[in-house]
């Protein structure tokens, strides 16, 4: 067996713009949201329907419940903007691969972003203004802490 | 393949069969009372023996029914890769391809490969395929003086690359791949292949040069690991697999 030569230069170092292309970090980013997604979705589908009394136990007074607790909140949030942008970003691929004609492109891609960042919106401003206890509601449809309110 | 030499005392042995091929033909020129550009599917039944290919069955049909058929090919073996089609929806070598194999009771689809412009019946442009080949820069590149002798290498470096070295440029993975049907930019499985070759071959320096390339936005990104390629390629080189180590490799700077 003989010996490779002593040609071989050293690699070269990852230059920086290899580091900054942005597919590269959205092929990456997919990957690592949807692992993420994986736990949270079982979480919550968990929580909600199968521990206690499984889906019967889903009512007004249950959702406003959970959402009253911060760590709800926050884990909510957290599930709401990595599966919309993730589901924006793979929307993006779907786009870029079947859109040929530019204004065609350009017109979804635009719709998808106004639509992802509406709905990003509006999910937070549902998860962090909800009242779970709203006036002049019945209360034996809301949470039990309610009573400390009225 | 050596064992289809003709023995004549033998040929009558073989189990002959009646097939039934359907051709999807593409007129450019409008023969025949047709309008320029048309496309259809025409059936040809040939005699054909067990031991035949497609490519054999296209021979029969070209030589004795009907010479206007167009399809490529040029070794007859496997070798040059000039006559990749669409067999049954999938992409094969019609001389690698034995009719026997195919179901030859119902009639077997012959189709050109997807993807590149039909020039005519089974003859495709292969002007974009080897446009993203040339892109990659397939060839060493190297800094310093050239060495007097061989550039040698030890047989584990050797192997590092062997798969990728196999491909015949058929383009049987590139017009197998979903992303490069619909999308008119993507390089394709074939030139990820190509620079896998030079990428992980240690007595080449421009890995960076091609890595940069295949990250640009119709590089390997572009890839959805369908895996459609490694079915494809008739060389049976794990296509989605260099495409993945190509990847690694931009992903952690490691070669
Ligand atoms: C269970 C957790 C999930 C996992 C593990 C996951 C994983 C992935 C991966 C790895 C990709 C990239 C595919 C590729 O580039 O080859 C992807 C694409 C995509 N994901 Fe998810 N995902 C999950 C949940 C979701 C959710 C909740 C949505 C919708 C909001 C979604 C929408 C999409 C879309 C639209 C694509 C692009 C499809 C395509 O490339 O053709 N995913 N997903
Ligand atoms: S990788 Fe395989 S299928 Fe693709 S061009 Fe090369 S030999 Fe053909
Ligand atoms: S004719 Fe050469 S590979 Fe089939």
């Amino acid at each position: 067996m003989s010996q490779a030569p002593e040609l071989k230069a050293p690699n070269k170092a990852i230059s920086h713009s290899t580091l900054g292309r942005a597919r590269r970090w959205s092929w990456i980013f997919q990957r690592v949201s949807g692992a993420l997604l994986i736990a949270l979705i079982a979480i919550h589908l968990t929580v909600n329907l199968v521990r206690g009394d499984g889906i019967n136990q889903i009512d007004f007074a249950f959702v406003a419940g959970k959402l009253a607790s911060p760590f709800w909140q926050w884990f909510d949030f957290t599930m709401l903007i990595l599966a919309m942008v993730h589901g924006g970003n793979g929307m993006r691929m779907v786009i870029d691969d079947y859109a040929r004609k530019p204004w065609l492109h350009a017109t979804l891609t635009w719709a998808l972003r106004i639509t992802t960042v509406v709905i990003i919106v509006l999910g937070t401003l549902v998860l962090f203004t909800f009242d779970p206890c709203p006036a002049n509601a019945d209360p034996s449809l809301l949470p039990s802490f309610c009573e400390d309110f009225s | 393949m050596t064992a289809t030499a003709e023995k004549p005392a033998e040929a009558g042995a073989i189990p002959s069969m009646t097939v039934t091929l359907k051709i999807l033909r593409f007129d450019p020129d409008g023969l025949d009372g047709r309008e320029a550009g048309t496309e259809y599917w025409e059936e040809f039944t040939v005699e054909a023996h067990a031991t035949d290919r497609v490519l054999d069955a296209l021979h029969k049909i070209k030589w004795e029914q009907d010479g206007s058929l167009a399809f490529r090919r040029s070794c007859a073996h496997g070798v040059c890769g000039s006559d990749a089609m669409r067999i049954n929806a999938r992409n094969r070598l019609a001389c690698k391809t034995l009719l026997k194999d195919l179901n030859p009771a119902k009639p077997i689809m012959v189709e050109p490969i997807k993807g590149l412009p039909v020039e005519k019946d089974l003859i495709v442009d292969m002007e974009p395929f080897f446009a993203s080949y040339r892109e990659i820069m397939p060839f060493l590149m190297t800094t310093g003086t050239a060495p007097e002798r061989e550039r040698l290498q030890s047989p584990e470096d050797r192997a590092r690359f062997d798969d990728t070295t196999k491909c015949i440029l058929c383009a049987a993975c590139t017009t197998s791949c979903p992303v490069f049907w619909t999308d008119g930019q993507y390089f394709g499985p074939q030139a990820i292949v190509g620079a896998h070759r030079f990428i992980f071959d240690s007595r080449d320096e421009g890995e960076w040069d091609r890595l940069e390339i295949l990250n640009d936005k119709a590089g390997v990104w572009k890839c959805r690991t369908a895996f459609n390629c490694t079915e494809a390629c008739p060389r049976g080189i794990e296509v989605t697999k260099a495409i993945s180590e190509v990847k690694h490799a931009l992903n952690t700077g490691e070669i």
